[in-house]
């Protein structure tokens, strides 16, 4: 790989132990994957934060190279971490679990970066613009990235992205480049998608047939950006989907050659089944929405399902702060809490250790969630559209 | 004898020491205790063995992503190997390996290693010989 001049000096340890074991971790990535030089990053996200994920080895990392002095040299936002950080006494979070969190957290906020854990950094304050080389980690925030915004990311892992952001590079491989980003295979979309759900259905149908690939959608209609972000984040669970277009939706969609690709056909049955596969059980302990977090308009919506009415069980809208203290503002927070419901920030019902505090089937309406919560979180699902969830605990 | 072969470098340092050989790759989050040094992987070949101070060859890692911080906490700890050679290493076992500073080299036909083998690794140039 070519390196610049101030680039070897980095490399040789000219520039200090951590920013050299930083930079070597790049080089040797970009060895592995192809790369030919070094390109600058304008925006970060750094996963592994929960504890729950990172435990006692990664925590003694992150705070050893904070304790060296390692700084971030640009915006850089984490991923969700393990529990709500203000609101985790009341919420039933474990003491030493929250302790062992909130010392990640000061460890990351000694190195500059930003303490908002969420998995949307774009609605949270950290938002690239079109053609920008980021280097992203979170699967629905690389997938909403790429796809939506049109930045260019791929997907980091914890300490790749925290080399990028010390570093203010990342090796030039991958979905940075154009030849890569082009889509091989077509979905032809014909079902009627209303609610979230529907889109995290489709999603999920999706990922697990084309994997890895770069799928180009047909038939999409009338989408806003929550309902791509639950698409988007289906696909990187069920499958590793990093980039997808959507004719008339998507910023390079139209860029975009599909003469003579593979193509495969959903339909209303396919997504009538993709839902009972993600059923597993019934009768949840508690319901999760807001994965990935949940938007204002999520939020605004759910008080208005809600209000007025008693939730039987519990039931958790997880957002980013900045979310959280709009909904404070507009009152939506004290309409869903009156209705028995929480607005949890910081963290999510993959990452949280929800499978300690009781809770054994969890309802959803998120396709990634529903992936992912058997495996992580030992749950049974119940995978509903928001409004079959209410009346199921209501 | 003095069998020399040629691989790439993924974290440069020379050192010498004992072959430990696993024919199976290593998930080291679940698979090596990070305070011992001890192979924990129920089954694995090498379970219950001791990775510290040995040269660790073994074909690549897999499992958890996490890996990466137990290589760290096997460094730190004191308990680490001395350097580790692998077939092919995939980014669990470099990032690992980098961060931590433990000398590394891939792309080696590992099947020339025996275990107990005395190994001198010069990571920087890629090179393992078999003494």
């Amino acid at each position: 790989m070519f390196l610049t001049k101030e680039e070897e000096k980095i490399f040789n340890g000219e520039k200090g132990e951590v920013l050299e074991r930083m930079f070597r971790l790049l080089v040797r990535l970009g060895d592995i994957y192809g790369a030919n030089k070094m390109i600058p990053v304008g925006s970060v996200q750094v996963a592994g934060v929960s504890f729950k994920s990172i435990g006692t080895p990664g925590l003694e990392f992150l705070e050893d190279y904070a304790k060296k002095g390692a700084k971030i040299k640009v915006l850089t936002f984490l991923n969700p971490a393990g529990m709500d950080l203000e609101n985790w006494k009341e919420l039933g979070f474990p003491e030493d679990f929250a302790e062992k969190q909130i010392r990640v957290m000061n460890a990351f906020k000694e190195m500059g970066i930003v303490v908002t854990s969420t998995c949307t950094p774009y609605l949270a304050g950290n938002l690239p613009r079109f053609g920008e080389h980021i280097a992203w980690s979170e699967s629905s925030a690389v997938s909403f990235s790429n796809s939506v915004i049109g930045a260019r990311t791929n997907r980091e892992g914890g300490p790749s992205a925290l080399a990028a952001a010390l570093c203010g590079l990342t090796p030039n491989y991958g979905l940075h480049i154009d030849e890569n980003r082009k889509p091989n295979i077509v979905v032809n979309v014909d079902a009627e998608l209303k609610y979230n759900a529907d889109f995290g259905a489709l999603g999920s149908f999706v990922g697990k047939i084309v994997k890895d690939k770069i799928p180009y959608f047909k038939g999409i209609k009338n989408t806003n950006t929550d309902q791509l972000k639950a698409l988007g984040a289906a696909m990187a669970a069920s499958g590793a989907v990093a980039l997808y277009h959507a004719e008339n939706l998507t910023p390079e969609a139209h860029l975009m050659d599909i003469k003579g690709l593979e193509k495969i056909e959903v339909g209303e049955k396919e997504l009538k089944e993709t839902y009972a596969q993600l059923n597993t059980g019934e009768n949840p302990d508690i319901v999760i929405l807001g994965c990935p977090h949940a938007s204002l308009r999520e939020i605004s919506d759910l008080a208005e399902k809600i209000k007025g009415k008693k939730m039987k069980k519990p039931l958790w809208i997880c957002t980013s702060r900045v979310m959280k203290e709009c909904a404070n503002r507009m009152g939506y927070t004290e309409i869903v809490e009156k209705a028995g419901g929480e607005i949890v920030a910081d963290t999510c019902a993959v990452v949280s250790p929800i499978e300690k505090m009781g809770y054994n089937t969890t309802g959803v309406d998120s396709g990634k969630a529903a992936n992912y919560l058997p495996g992580f979180c030992k749950q049974k699902v119940v995978f509903k559209n928001v409004d079959e969830l209410i009346k199921v605990i209501e | 004898m003095g069998d020399n072969m040629k691989g790439r470098t993924i974290y440069p340092g020379k050192t010498e020491g004992e072959a430990l050989v696993s024919k199976t790759p290593i998930g080291f989050y679940g698979g090596i205790d990070a305070s011992t040094g001890i192979v924990i992987e129920k089954g694995h070949e090498l379970e219950g063995k001791s990775v510290t101070n040995k040269i660790l060859v073994f074909p690549n890692g897999k499992g958890s992503t996490v890996g990466s911080y137990v290589i760290y906490g096997l460094k730190k700890n004191g308990v680490a190997p001395k350097a580790i050679i692998n077939r092919e290493t995939e980014t669990i076992v470099a990032t690992g390996v980098i961060l931590a500073g433990i000398p590394c080299v891939d792309k080696i036909n590992i099947d020339e290693i025996k275990n107990g083998d005395r190994l001198v690794v010069d990571a920087g140039k890629g090179v393992v010989e078999v003494k």
